[in-house]
């Protein structure tokens, strides 16, 4: 277990995600991916301090954002796609209304 | 403090948990049966009834599984078997007297993160079978989850907080004096509350209520069930016991050795908690829902701030 | 031995996170995330963040669960019964991968990485706790102000209805008009 090492996992887990992100059509699947990505930031900010700077707590308040990104970027995401549906089903009904009229 | 513990405790730890949770049933069961007959039972029908869940467990074991249509087996049955796993993690933090299997120095955070993965057993349980019931059930604990989980972490960093540890040890040292179930007992009651919703279990039952046919256990037959239901069990025991270092002292007491104590004081949680099972009907999870953000999460939050204010001050 | 559980965790999460996007099944493909970011905590204990570890464990195990829901919800073929693929620009997005894969661990392999400086404090924990009660502050305010705007925007985003619809025009009605009433009677 060294340095490099553990930056390559992360490097993995970044480049499988980025490819995730890059191919899915759908909003949601993208954004597993995203979280993969940065499932990659998070070891590797504990990667570099644990290798690199353990005296100082930079590295885990580094984790700690990465973490909330992930959580606020789920919240958001899902908001998103809940308001997209929506607003085409109400598109639909609406059409659907005026029809009858 | 904590003492080191033999590496046999890691073995001893699920069969304690085991004995625990059927003695617990029987006595569940004897109270049913008894509610059900209405009259006192000879001493011989009490025995025959209290090892009634031991027989089920048996039956389940010799009795020919069913499957259903398209199941995802893998998924239900990762599910299940997921439920007593997560049981048996979060209780190696548990001191029994003075002494845990593995007391962490964030001990706290390891207990409330393996009962997370209740969520994810009982919700994988319930999709696994392919059948509508069991995923209204599975869904239905992902509400309850919502639910209870705001208000139970602001109930056990309460403790945490009153101890200035998250060490379970040191949350029991932290009692030797006064019992944190005394001045805290907002937190202590929004703790029990959310124990019997975490082991979906009494008045928070709807996950795997009557009325969906046994919801997320509903297709789970053979050793599934027995590893559903009795992780199940297993839970509900491991979040009665864990209040116990948390709120009512730990292995403190007179006389008693410190083991007797925690035996004792989990006893006694447990019984209330079968008692209060036959008092308060089912709750419905919207109406918990909003019980628990609006009224439970500010008193949590009040009850806080109360404590660190006293900390500050000592 | 700590040779050994970073192995493990090391391939399983690669490896789960590579089946997250070769699954039918939806609910496959979340636990699978869920699986490759346990590993990811699992390596952050590994590493002697014991208290970031767990809060992974526990942040990401709620996170798939609720994920799921959501996968379920909008997926056309959630459970994968009839299998298909819904992926575009698949050799361009691997050449891209493969190129930033490259760079990345060309520059992991040829950096000439500091020595370790210092020595891992007794209690990280208290360490973090310290940074973001004092230095840290100003990310610590940040992160609480981002995560309150992503609730109240959350919930604009995703409600149908405001208070006109549960308290009337006037917003007089003694009680809102839900169509699943609360618990506490509001």
């Amino acid at each position: 277990m060294t340095l490099e090492l553990l930056l390559l996992v992360a490097a993995a887990l970044f480049c499988v995600g980025l490819f995730g992100a890059l191919t899915q059509q759908s909003i949601v699947m993208l954004m597993m991916g995203l979280e993969l990505m940065l499932g990659g930031v998070i070891l590797a900010a504990a990667a570099a301090w644990h290798y690199i700077a353990p005296a100082a707590a930079d590295g885990q308040v580094l984790i700690v954002l990465a973490v909330t990104a992930m959580a606020l970027e789920m919240a958001v995401g899902f908001a998103v796609v809940t308001a997209l549906f929506r607003s085409r089903e109400v598109d639909m009904t609406d059409m659907a209304a005026e029809l009858k009229e | 403090m904590a003492e080191r513990t033999p590496l046999w405790a890691v073995f001893v730890l699920p069969a304690l948990l085991v004995a625990v949770a059927l003695v617990t049933a029987g006595v569940d069961a004897v109270l049913a049966a008894g509610a059900r007959t209405g009259r006192p039972a000879s001493l011989r029908e009490v025995a025959v009834r209290a090892a009634g869940p031991g027989r089920e467990v048996l039956r389940q074991l010799v009795q020919q599984p069913r499957r259903t249509r398209a199941s995802d087996v893998p998924l239900a049955r990762i599910g299940a078997a997921l439920l007593p796993v997560a049981a048996v993690l979060a209780a190696v933090v548990l001191p029994l007297g003075f002494r845990s299997v593995s007391d962490l120095p964030d001990g706290i955070v390891w207990f409330n993160a393996m009962e997370a993965l209740a969520w994810a057993a009982v919700w994988l349980a319930g999709w696994g079978p392919n059948s509508t019931l069991s995923l209204i059930g599975g869904y239905r604990f992902l509400a309850q989850g919502l639910a209870y989980e705001l208000p139970h972490m602001l109930a056990i960093t309460t403790a945490a907080l009153g101890a200035e540890s998250l060490r379970v040890g040191e949350v029991v040292d932290a009692q030797a004096g006064l019992w944190f179930a005394v001045w805290m007992p907002a937190a202590f009651g929004i703790y029990l509350l959310s124990a019997m919703a975490m082991a979906f279990w009494g008045p928070f039952d709807q996950p795997a209520g009557q009325d969906v046919a046994g919801g997320a256990a509903a297709e789970l037959s053979g050793a599934d069930r027995v590893l559903f239901l009795g992780g199940r069990w297993l839970l509900l025991v491991v979040a009665a016991a864990f209040s116990v270092p948390l709120f009512l002292g730990g292995g403190h007491g007179p006389l008693l050795p410190g083991w007797a104590w925690t035996v004792l004081k989990t006893a006694a949680v447990l019984a209330f908690l079968v008692w209060a099972r036959r008092r308060i009907p089912t709750l419905r999870m919207e109406r918990y829902l909003e019980l628990a953000w609006v009224v439970l999460t500010p008193l949590a939050i009040a009850q806080a701030l109360v404590v660190a204010v006293v900390v500050l001050n000592r | 031995m700590d040779a050994a559980v970073f192995w493990i965790l090391a391939v399983l999460a690669v490896v789960s996170g590579v089946w997250v996007f070769r699954f039918d099944s939806m609910a496959r493909a979340t636990f699978s995330l869920l699986t490759s970011l346990l590993c990811v905590g699992g390596l952050v204990i590994l590493l002697g963040l014991d208290y970031l570890g767990i809060v992974i464990v526990l942040m990401m195990t709620i996170e798939m669960a609720i994920m799921a829901v959501f996968m379920v919800m909008y997926m056309m073929n959630p459970a994968g019964l009839m299998p298909m693929t819904m992926m575009h620009n698949k050799k361009g997005a691997a050449v891209v991968c493969g190129l930033v894969f490259a760079l990345l661990a060309a520059g992991i392999l040829l950096a000439p990485w500091p020595a370790r400086r210092g020595k891992a404090p007794a209690d990280p924990t208290m360490e973090l706790g310290m940074s973001l009660m004092g230095p840290q502050m100003l990310t610590m305010m940040t992160l609480g102000l981002a995560l309150f705007a992503t609730i109240v925007a959350t919930v604009v985003l995703a409600t149908r209805r405001g208070r006109y619809d549960r308290l009337g025009d006037d917003l007089r009605a003694r009680r809102a008009d839900d169509p699943v009433r609360g618990g506490v009677g509001q």
